[in-house]
């Protein structure tokens, strides 16, 4: 028995060392057929290391005061040794970390990743979701420029729009009458430790629920039900994900690592999309920009918000509507009644239905990153109609949709 | 396949969709942040021109060593006395003081580049004309009502805003004979860097030149760090996409040849 072996040993009999790396990835068996799609989670987790390793620098040079901290952040990208590229790194991090989630829930979308037994899963995910909207929120307000400042102002006014408890909630939240120094503080607090501790946490859970349940395919056929190679042991269509899915995974990372480089090195502002221009002059109470617009990731919702009319006197339909367009697609496995889970096996209704959601969906991105015109907010109510139709009257469709025979192996 | 491609065209099509509506047509500044001779230049208008109202409390003197510019330069030439070369360039007037002689404090000028862009800045500097109604006497046709006065004029000259309204080419519309008033500055004295030339048209080539090179200066001053970021970022690209990644996808290729 050679040396490392019998440390491992040693650990095994006092940890399930072993026990967890072959559960969890090691041992764990996936489908042979993984697409282009299936890099998103590990990327994402990809992202999550790059956000957390770079943030702790960041946080090393950064002052959260309301008087510093706009000319700690240029500090950072003039005086501080590669402190340009970690902080590149950290705000074209955070629109990445949207990218490629958005794009990993898209597959979920499109192979029915979410249905049964995979519902748990999903939730999980949808919490890691949320928790990756405060969290981009919260970093937002940290360089304290013009959006940053106004932004908040106006997100933490949604709160003061809830009936009664509203006016104090929304001050209980910004610590003050207005976004200020202790708004500020508040925000780095939970933005460097809170936020991210559950995130961790949900990313655990996550993997923890996939690795127990197995992971779909673009078939959307259940491995587990299939009958096992004499040789291997292994489902049919079953691999091990080390080395395969190891090595593919990191060829992967490289190509995202030359997009993401591409946006460090040769367009960190992203022509305003990543970092706004008017986050360029420092926070100003006194002087309300003309447009505020959030980052491009939150424009869907926001333009939700937007397209909510009040009624009754009050603004809170709009917040109570972009608060179930998060929540709603949680609700997936439940409301897709389909008998097959990948849009391969789906009929022509169903990928009519999807393809007009995803016009829309991007259709309100784009909306809600323009000022509000009349054209443009009945269009947002247009889209917005459908971004919930979608969602509500998929118990219906999904079940009318003529199915096409789901085969008994992967297609490749 | 098909959705993949449809979802990129309608993401394609964002950036189209979302072009910002400008009222003024904006010149485009030839910005080049490697031309070190134009940043000196830059440099040094900048100091002489900007800095007594306006800060740059992010830009150190001694960064200036970065486009070329010696300590011993930067001393003798570009520094208020008193002040140290490691120090920023703080603004020798005070923010109160400013506000009741311009109106509203002028604004640190550290990032202005980046908020404002390039196209703004240089457009704006050449665009101030007289106007006797503002109490600077200057007005601009970027920026109405600018609390701040032509600090180049004597490099400039003066301007006058000139409005004629003329016929729409192409004569009459539904409305009855078309109008087209049109805003022109004209130079009707010349400055030091400008003249008027015999047919009346102003030649303002070496001014041009003058605040494009202040201009380059002031977007290399936004992130002094640009010029790095560039070549590391050659670099980098070089690495991941002719060394990494053929690599990482030949031993890929050899895992994967024995899934069937």
């Amino acid at each position: 028995m050679n040396k490392v072996q019998q440390i491992v040993d040693w650990v095994d009999a006092r940890f399930p060392a072993t026990q967890l790396w072959e559960s969890q990835w090691g041992k764990y068996v996936a489908p042979k057929n993984f697409n282009f799609w299936y890099y998103f989670g590990s990327l994402a987790m990809l992202v999550l290391v790059i956000q957390i390793v770079t943030g702790i620098f960041l946080t090393m040079n950064y002052k959260p005061d309301a008087n510093l901290a706009f000319y700690s952040v240029e500090y950072i990208m003039r005086d501080v040794t590669g402190g340009w590229l970690i902080r590149y790194m950290h705000s074209t991090g955070a629109s990445m970390f949207f990218v490629v989630v958005y794009l990993h829930m898209f597959r979920g979308l499109i192979y029915g990743s979410y249905q049964k037994p995979r519902e748990l899963l999903w939730i999980f995910g949808m919490l890691i979701f949320l928790c990756l909207m405060a969290e981009a929120f919260l970093g937002y307000l940290l360089p304290w420029g013009q959006m940053s400042f106004w932004g908040a102002q106006v997100i933490v006014n949604l709160f003061s729009s809830i009936p009664v408890i509203g006016p104090d909630l929304s001050v209980w939240i910004r610590g003050d009458f207005v976004v200020s120094d202790a708004t500020l503080n508040r925000f780095f607090a939970l933005h460097v430790i809170a936020v991210p501790l559950v995130l961790l946490l949900l990313v655990a859970l996550h993997l923890i629920a996939l690795h127990e349940v197995g992971s779909n395919n673009p078939d959307g056929i259940e491995i587990k039900k299939q009958p096992k190679d004499e040789k291997t042991g292994l489902p049919l269509d079953g691999i091990y994900s080390h080395p395969y899915y190891s090595i593919k995974d990191i060829f992967g990372v490289v190509v995202f690592l030359i997009v993401f480089s591409a946006v460090v090195f040769f367009a960190p502002e992203m022509k305003g999309y990543f970092l706004e221009y008017n986050n360029f002059i420092p926070a100003d109470p006194l002087k309300t920009p003309p447009h505020i617009a959030p980052v491009w990731y939150f424009t869907p919702f926001y333009a939700i918000l937007r397209a909510v009319p009040s009624l009754f006197g009050t603004q809170v339909w709009g917040v109570l509507a972009m608060g179930a367009a998060v929540m709603i697609i949680a609700l997936l496995p439940w409301l897709d009644r389909s008998p097959v889970k990948s849009i391969r096996y789906r009929g022509t209704l169903y990928k009519s239905i999807l393809a007009v959601f995803i016009v829309a969906f991007i259709g309100l991105g784009i909306l809600g990153a323009l000022p509000a015109t009349p054209v443009r907010t009945t269009l947002s109510q247009i889209f917005s109609v459908i971004y919930f139709g979608f969602f509500l009257a998929m118990p219906w469709y999904t079940k009318m949709d003529k199915t096409k025979p789901v085969p008994s192996r992967v297609t490749g | 396949m098909k959705m993949i491609s449809k979802f990129l065209l309608a993401l394609a099509m964002v950036p189209l969709l979302a072009v910002a509506n400008e009222d003024v047509k904006l010149d485009p500044a030839p910005v080049n942040t490697r031309d070190l001779a134009s940043l000196q230049s830059g440099a040094k208008l900048f100091t002489n021109y900007c800095l007594s109202c306006h800060g740059a409390q992010a830009m150190r003197y001694n960064r200036l060593m970065d486009i070329g510019i010696s300590e011993g330069q930067i001393k003798e030439n570009l520094m208020f006395a008193g002040d140290k070369v490691g120090e920023t360039m703080k603004v020798a007037m005070q923010a109160k003081d400013a506000k009741v002689w311009l109106g509203a404090a002028p604004p640190d000028l550290s990032v202005i580049a980046r908020s404002r862009g390039a196209d703004w800045l240089y457009t704006y500097m050449r665009s101030f004309y007289r106007d006797p109604s503002r109490p600077t006497g200057w007005n601009n046709t970027v920026f109405d009502k600018v609390g701040m006065p032509h600090v180049l004029w004597n490099l400039q000259g003066d301007q006058e805003l000139k409005v004629t309204s003329h016929p729409a080419e192409g004569g009459k519309d539904a409305h009855g004979p078309a109008t087209h008033a049109e805003k022109s500055l004209v130079l009707i004295k010349a400055g030091e860097l400008t003249r008027i030339k015999e047919d009346g048209k102003a030649h303002t080539v070496e001014y041009d030149a003058k605040v494009a090179d202040l201009v380059n200066f002031l977007v290399w001053m936004g992130e002094p760090a640009q010029n790095t970021r560039e070549t590391v970022g050659y670099w980098v690209m070089l690495y991941l996409c002719f060394l990494l990644l053929p690599m990482v996808w030949l031993v890929k290729r050899e895992y994967w040849k024995d899934v069937h």
